[in-house]
């Protein structure tokens, strides 16, 4: 089991390093050199060329991107272009708690949510119910998040009342538990949304197969009820391949919180990435791209991790 | 010995002409079978049609329409869905509905250009990547992995600030991040079909490696390929759907279902006009549920293990 933890960590490195130079390339395929975005183009030349020198932009690239690498690995950012003076790493560390919180509560939501459904929906295939849960499931895959998200605020915040508009937490008001919870329920919602469908359909398909396994047939056979059947003998089994699915599923869910976290005004590090590239802030815009591909990585690598712990079948 | 042989069974009149021959049908080839099961399924059948009918109508915009879709005229500005403006007006004066049309014009030219570049990439780093194997195949796809582990979103948007969004940029922008779906796609197909017997005897008689490719095992593999493609279009739209409202794809004025909703969020529109994001959602809901079903009903036709 250790030595299958440890090769399968080792495998992450070459995609970390694949992460990086892609995009280390993308920032560089930037027209005109960096100078030109940052400075008054009356700048004096000598001027020009000490801050190119001062940032080691007249270095080889290579040596600017183990540079880059190296200082990003001490948790060293750079500054924000736009914020002169503020560490992006100290931006990213106030805003990723909230970004964490805001998925960690969508996940439990669309688990919550989507796992019972699938399973109503494999234990009666091809009836009704089924067709009503996968006809949802369909619509659900096919609403964009950004307009259910709008139309949500429109109907339960503005003519309603019953939400926030947005934000984390009432302004100039102490914390309060029921303040956040109420304005974390819409955001949370819509960004569970984006995964709900094919989680419903993942756990669907997945108990169909278990259900259909010969030792359901054996515990049906031994007079054991149906819900102990279907809940303590087929979903155990059935929710394996499921645990695969959240780790492929995260870089969607990243691009959902960027979206989500634009529409309800989340201060997280979606909301970051979108005003940064607005405002073309390309080391804020670097450093969250790479550690949501970080992010994405280690997730990846924990699902694996699990579905081995979880499936004694694998072999490592 | 020589008898007739009727006379042995002598109540069975000899036919004095021969036999009409069997009727010989031809056998349904399969693009027939995948045909017939595609129409018995009903809700892919509804899609196609709907496929149908938004496409038609994006061609035909100038004349389904007696309005300019960038023509303002301030003082109808939020005027509500009616007989004169059949879905509203936008908050510069201009018709809904006929940016609506129009709009429809940029999401499907953008999801579908964006997924032939991503197929075209993704069927020949597939095939390659399955046809050869080996370390080939071990570099192209720990590439994909990489692509793959990326949060997608989050490197169209980088691109998209570095060089300003014209629809050219995004749509090559979006086949760069599709392509890699296909790509394992097909060199799983290609990995089963390069074992098979038809490819072991082309390659006996000769044949040159591409021409295999293109010509022996390319044809085989088709059917997933066309089912990628049609669900893709659906993400593409989403997705250029979603760029566009942040404000980072199709850039006003030039109309599209994501950018026509920008405007939606402002307080004012929320409290007074509450049908203005509804239709420009509505079509990009619609047209992406159609082209899923139609992927679906697709899937189905080209499994071989469905029963029709």
């Amino acid at each position: 089991m250790l030595s299958y933890i440890i090769r399968r960590s080792l495998m992450a490195i070459p995609l970390l390093f694949g992460i990086t130079i892609i995009s280390f390339g993308i920032i560089h395929l930037a027209p005109g050199d960096p100078t030109a975005l940052l400075m008054d183009p009356n700048i004096k030349p000598e001027d020009k060329v000490a801050f190119m020198e001062k940032y080691g932009l007249n270095d080889p690239m290579h040596i600017q991107y183990l540079k880059w690498v190296g200082n990003m690995l001490q948790g060293d950012f750079g500054q924000s272009l736009i914020r002169t003076g503020t560490d992006v790493s100290y931006l990213i560390v106030e805003r990723l708690p909230n970004t964490l919180f805001l998925m960690l509560v969508s996940t439990l939501l669309a688990v919550l949510i989507s796992i019972p459904f699938g399973i109503i929906s494999a234990r009666k295939p091809y009836t009704l119910t089924d067709y009503s849960v996968t006809f949802t499931s369909f619509i659900g895959l096919a609403t964009p998040n950004f307009w259910l998200g709008l139309v949500l605020i429109m109907f339960l915040s503005v003519q309603l009342g019953w939400f926030p508009t947005g934000g984390i937490a009432t302004l100039n008001e102490p914390f309060s538990l029921w303040d956040r919870i109420h304005h974390l329920v819409l955001p949370a919602f819509v960004l569970a949304t984006a995964d709900m469908a094919g989680l419903t359909r993942y756990t669907r398909t997945s108990m169909l197969d278990v259900l259909k396994q010969d030792y359901i047939r054996t515990a049906r056979a031994k007079g054991f009820k149906e819900r102990r059947v279907v809940y303590k003998h087929g979903l155990r089994n059935g929710l394996i391949p499921v645990i695969t699915i959240f780790g492929l599923m995260l870089p969607s869910f990243f691009a959902g919180t960027v979206i989500v976290e634009k529409i309800f005004n989340w201060p997280g590090i979606g909301l970051l990435f979108v005003d940064a590239a607005f405002q073309r802030d390309y080391p804020v815009i670097m450093a969250v791209t790479v550690i949501a591909a970080v992010l994405t990585v280690i997730g990846n690598l924990i699902a694996d991790i699990l579905y081995a712990v979880f499936d004694p079948r694998i072999e490592y | 010995m020589s008898q007739p042989e009727n006379q042995l069974r002598p109540n069975v009149p000899v036919s004095p002409e021969p036999l009409a021959p069997f009727p010989q049908e031809k056998p349904d080839t399969l693009r027939k079978i995948a045909f017939d099961k595609f129409m018995k399924n009903k809700l892919a059948v509804i899609g196609l049609v709907v496929l149908i009918i938004i496409i038609t109508a994006a061609i035909c915009a100038p004349l389904l329409t007696q309005y300019n879709p960038n023509n303002q005229e301030l003082l109808k500005k939020l005027q509500p869905p009616g007989s004169e403006h059949w879905l509203g007006v936008d908050t510069l004066g201009r018709d809904m509905y006929t940016r609506l049309l129009y709009g429809a014009r940029v999401s499907l030219l953008v999801g579908f250009s964006s997924v032939t570049v991503s197929i075209i990439i993704g069927t020949i780093v597939g095939a390659i990547a399955g046809y050869y194997g080996g370390r080939i195949d071990n570099f192209l796809m720990r590439t994909v992995d990489v692509f793959l582990s990326f949060p997608s979103l989050f490197l169209l948007i980088t691109l998209v600030t570095i060089f300003d969004p014209s629809i050219d940029k995004l749509i090559l922008a979006f086949a760069l991040f599709g392509w890699t779906t296909t790509a394992r796609l097909v060199r799983g197909e290609f990995l089963s079909l390069r074992s098979r017997e038809f490819v072991l005897a082309a390659k006996t008689m000769g044949v040159k490696s591409s021409r295999i490719i293109f010509s022996h095992i390319l044809p085989n593999a088709m059917g997933p390929i066309i089912v990628t493609a049609t669900l893709n279009v659906g993400i593409i739209i989403l997705a250029e759907s979603a760029l566009s409202y942040l404000g980072l794809g199709i850039q006003p004025p030039t109309p599209s279902w994501g950018n026509m909703l920008q405007d939606a969020q402002s307080l004012t529109i929320m409290y007074t006009a509450p049908w203005y994001p509804i239709f420009p959602g509505l079509m990009i809901l619609i047209t992406v549920l159609a082209f899923n079903f139609v992927g679906d009903g697709l899937r189905d036709a080209f499994d071989p293990k469905m029963k029709s």
